[in-house]
């Protein structure tokens, strides 16, 4: 996939199984309605599913088309986070810190957890480019780069709520949201933390995602 | 008016410069602190790069004024939701009936006679005891405080099913069972001061990994006990926490402020703490957690406010005359009426279901006599304006009492229309329904509130013009938030008043009583320290910094005296800031002595509004250990606006840096 143009990989994109996303968001109703066997548990998860992990599709930086509720999210434990290449304010320091992360999780990456990052500037930000500047940050095989469509990027930006209720602030994407979101997807644990802040907190915060019954105490 | 951190007066142009620099320099700060090295040895970073000039967060301060729909379709009896608007992505509540059912007054929490296994004053690990540290308050006076006191509670926090109204189906909801049964709120502590006591809280919810959540909340628990000046093991820190099948063993000594300092041995009664309330406070889940309904009262006593009404300050008597009101918003799916919780927003968190003491819009049948009302925003985030109506003479103004802000008795009652307060803010009141016998009258919000950024004002002709769309969006420079029209607020709470002559021995507060005297805050501060409260990137922080449960801020020096200035750099957004252990008295806003009677008194919650900077007095007394400060916005809260800080003993003081 080396040296794909954007406008081949939009294409790519576009010729990408199915039109779920659409499809998704309109049956809610409907499946909703065909919901009464299902568990409140599982109504709870596919509710959650709908209104904020929407199936879009994606290009991972291999060039792997991917769906986002399905392949990336679903039965597993991740964090998800935004940037872009150019971005020189808050981007590098949450990347720098996802990657000393990366390593405070080590064999845990990939197998218990799954790191995301997505670009904010899909037109910018090539499959050549995500490969560059993941290489800079050593990012292991469990830390996958990803773009979309740029429309189908904002949708998800949207869906996992890194917007700002101003709408000139939520458009300059110099001020945009550094949080790292995390979750548990099979136990609906979800909750975000400061990409910005120290990364062995940030690893630790990761950590309860994936073991959730861990006990905490420390003295003062 | 614009002014620097020393207080002094500045220009508009010089505040936003100020605010600018702030913010590179904390960027720069922050990148030195974490990995500028390497980001300059990655060649992803210049300097010159992190010190360009950006318009940050004073873009903020712009002009742009926008609303959604009417704010309000309030003016109800009608069957509906009485509701604002519902923000972002997520949908409205199917409609339910207002004021059809009775407004349910939690019992008093059942204490018990004895533990199993004994509590012990070293954290009994074996038994399966999740706590920091040894018990304080023994070493201190073991006779006063037993390890093992006479009033003790075996509490659990359980999974429950409950209705919150007649028209929602069964909700799956956590509570607390002091064993005779699992509610939420959860029972009243009836605590007194003088008789120390231990509440045993057992996390008996589902097992985390069980597959069963109903779409939030996070089954690991830290109970704190707001407003308590407890020590820190038994405060209930959001950074120990413990899962299923573990307990802590919590002990609230019922003490007044100075009993080990200042105002030996009995402490200083002008410190009297009245309502306080307990909730999980477990980190980056206190809102799920508390949402989702692990929250209830604990009401102390003393020997002049006494729950009796011919006794003591003679307040109305608790608890047939003395009922506290804990209010929340939330929202439920439509389709399956289930209580939803927007698990993906960092601004704040509004329902349109309007609930008091656990369901939608209950109604009380009152006498026509005074009452004492405790009122506690539970938040997630909303803020309230509170007004009784009547409505059918909306244009009547009917004023109530304020006797109490917070935690604490105010020096004497105030006549008022209205107070406002904040997520976790209490207020207690009177309420003279004589001139009511007969009549149903309401307790009304008539705050206006489109975001979790606070109250805001209304713009009606942009309002107008959107009236077709249902998203909510915000009102920027809400300097002076709108107050909704009589009728038009949100319908909280019903009285049916009857109409038959009661005796009533309760003190008339028109009489001006005196209740405590205002502790004296002209001692000179050790210390003044700087608190600001920013969004970096969509990051909620405390002087640039994030929460982080291994790194302390700062160290307070035991029994000494400070001064907080808590200053808001967030452009639009108001922030109810609370701190543990010791309340405060509101010295100035932006160099204002405050005038509104809700900043009189002592508090342990205060709101910080847009570009203002609050001075607090201070003191830390008495005990020792880990406490946080932090925002009760609890979507602020759990998304890092929070850090800690320790009281050591002097000479320890220096070892952590002072901010």
């Amino acid at each position: 996939m080396q040296g794909v143009s954007r406008r081949k990989m939009l294409g790519m994109l576009g010729i990408a199984p199915v039109v779920v996303g659409v499809a998704e968001t309109a049956g809610a109703n409907i499946h909703l309605g065909a919901s009464s066997r299902l568990t409140l548990s599982e109504q709870a998860r596919r509710r959650i599913q709908e209104q904020h992990l929407p199936d879009i599709p994606l290009i991972t930086h291999e060039g792997k088309p991917v769906r986002f509720y399905k392949d990336l999210i679903k039965d597993k434990t991740v964090s998800l986070n935004f940037f872009f290449a150019k971005c020189d304010e808050v981007c590098p320091l949450v990347m720098a810190n996802l990657a000393k992360v990366q390593k405070l999780l080590g064999s845990q990456v990939g197998r218990d957890i799954f790191m995301y990052s997505f670009t904010l500037k899909p037109d910018e930000d090539t499959l050549e480019v995500l490969r560059h500047h993941r290489s800079m940050y050593h990012a292991g095989p469990g830390w996958t780069f990803l773009t979309a469509k740029p429309d189908d990027m904002e949708t998800l930006r949207k869906a996992i709520g890194f917007t700002y209720p101003e709408p000139a602030i939520d458009k300059d994407k110099t001020q945009h949201i550094g949080n790292i979101r995390y979750g548990n997807e099979p136990l609906m644990l979800w909750s975000a933390c400061p990409g910005m802040g120290h990364a062995k907190w940030i690893a630790e915060t990761l950590e309860w995602a994936i073991h959730p019954e861990t006990n905490r105490v420390q003295a003062s | 008016m614009y002014f620097n951190v020393f207080g002094e007066k500045v220009s508009k142009a010089r505040y936003r410069e100020m605010v600018n620099a702030a913010k590179n320099r904390r960027e720069l700060i922050t990148a030195g602190l974490t990995s500028r090295r390497e980001l300059f040895k990655m060649g992803l970073l210049t300097a010159g790069g992190m010190l360009v000039a950006k318009s940050g967060l004073s873009a903020r301060a712009g002009q742009q004024v926008q609303t959604n729909n009417p704010p309000s379709s309030g003016q109800n009896t009608s069957p509906g939701t009485n509701q604002n608007c519902v923000p972002g992505n997520q949908t409205a509540s199917p409609p339910t009936r207002p004021f059809v059912q009775a407004l349910p007054i939690m019992p008093v929490t059942r204490g018990v006679s004895s533990l199993t296994p004994a509590p012990t004053e070293n954290p009994n690990v074996g038994a399966g005891e999740v706590r920091a540290a040894p018990f304080q308050a023994p070493l201190i006076d073991s006779t006063r405080f037993p390890v093992v006191p006479s009033t003790l509670y075996n509490i659990h926090q359980r999974q429950f099913a409950t209705s919150q109204h007649p028209d929602l189906p069964t909700q799956t909801l956590w509570g607390f069972d002091d064993g005779t049964g699992t509610r939420s709120p959860g029972p009243t502590y009836q605590a007194f001061y003088g008789k120390p006591q231990l509440t045993r809280n057992t996390n008996s919810l589902p097992s985390i990994t069980e597959k069963n959540n109903t779409g939030f909340g996070m089954a690991s628990v830290s109970t704190h006990l707001h407003n308590a000046h407890n020590p820190s093991e038994s405060d209930g820190n959001p950074c120990d926490f413990y899962t299923n099948g573990r307990f802590c063993d919590q002990y609230y000594p019922n003490v007044l402020a100075g009993f080990n300092s200042d105002h030996e041995p009995n402490g200083d009664i002008n410190e009297s703490l009245s309502t306080l309330w307990y909730h999980d406070h477990r980190v980056d889940f206190t809102s799920q957690n508390t949402y989702k309904g692990l929250l209830g009262f604990y009401c102390l006593f003393n020997q002049f406010d006494t729950g009796n009404e011919e006794t003591g300050f003679r307040l109305p008597s608790f608890p047939q005359f003395d009922i506290p009101l804990a209010f929340a918003d939330k929202v439920y799916d439509p389709e399956s009426g289930q209580l939803v919780f927007d698990l993906f927003n960092l601004d704040g968190i509004l329902g349109d279901k309007f609930l008091v003491n656990g369901v939608v819009q209950p109604f009380l049948n009152v006498e026509p006599r005074r009452y004492r009302f405790r009122l506690l925003d539970t938040g997630p985030s909303r803020f309230y304006e509170y007004f009784l109506t009547d409505l059918n003479n909306l244009s009547s103004q009917n004023p109530y009492w304020l006797i109490g802000t917070d935690g604490n008795l105010l020096p004497h009652p105030v006549q008022i229309e209205s107070v406002r307060i904040g997520p976790a803010e209490r207020v207690d009141v009177i309420i003279d329904f004589r001139p009511f016998a007969g009549k149903t009258i309401y307790l009304e919000n008539r705050l206006n509130q489109l975001s979790g950024q606070g109250p805001a004002a209304i713009d009606s002709q942009v309002a107008a013009q959107n009236s077709a769309t249902t998203e909510c969006s915000l009102v920027l420079n809400s300097n002076q938030p709108a107050i909704l029209p009589a009728g038009a607020g949100n319908l909280l709470l019903q009285f049916r008043v009857s109409g038959r002559a009661v005796t009533d021995n309760s003190v008339d507060p028109a009489s001006n009583p005196t209740f405590y005297q205002l502790p004296d805050t002209t001692q000179e501060p050790r210390i003044v320290r700087t608190f600001k409260f920013d969004r970096l990137n969509g990051q909620w922080s405390v002087n640039g910094q994030f929460m982080d449960c291994n790194t302390f801020r700062f160290a307070v020096r035991q029994n000494s005296a400070e001064q907080w200035l808590l200053t808001n750099l967030t452009g639009d957004w108001t922030h109810p800031i609370h701190i543990h252990l010791e309340e405060h008295q509101i010295l100035s806003r932006n160099r204002v002595t405050p005038t509104l009677p809700g900043d009189s008194g002592r508090k342990d919650v205060t709101q910080v509004h847009p570009n203002e900077r609050v001075q607090l007095f201070f003191r830390f007394r008495d005990w020792l250990g880990k406490y946080p400060i932090h925002c009760h916005n609890v979507v602020h809260e759990d998304h890092a606006m929070m850090a800690l800080w320790h009281v050591v003993p002097a000479g320890q003081e220096d070892n952590i840096n002072v901010p």
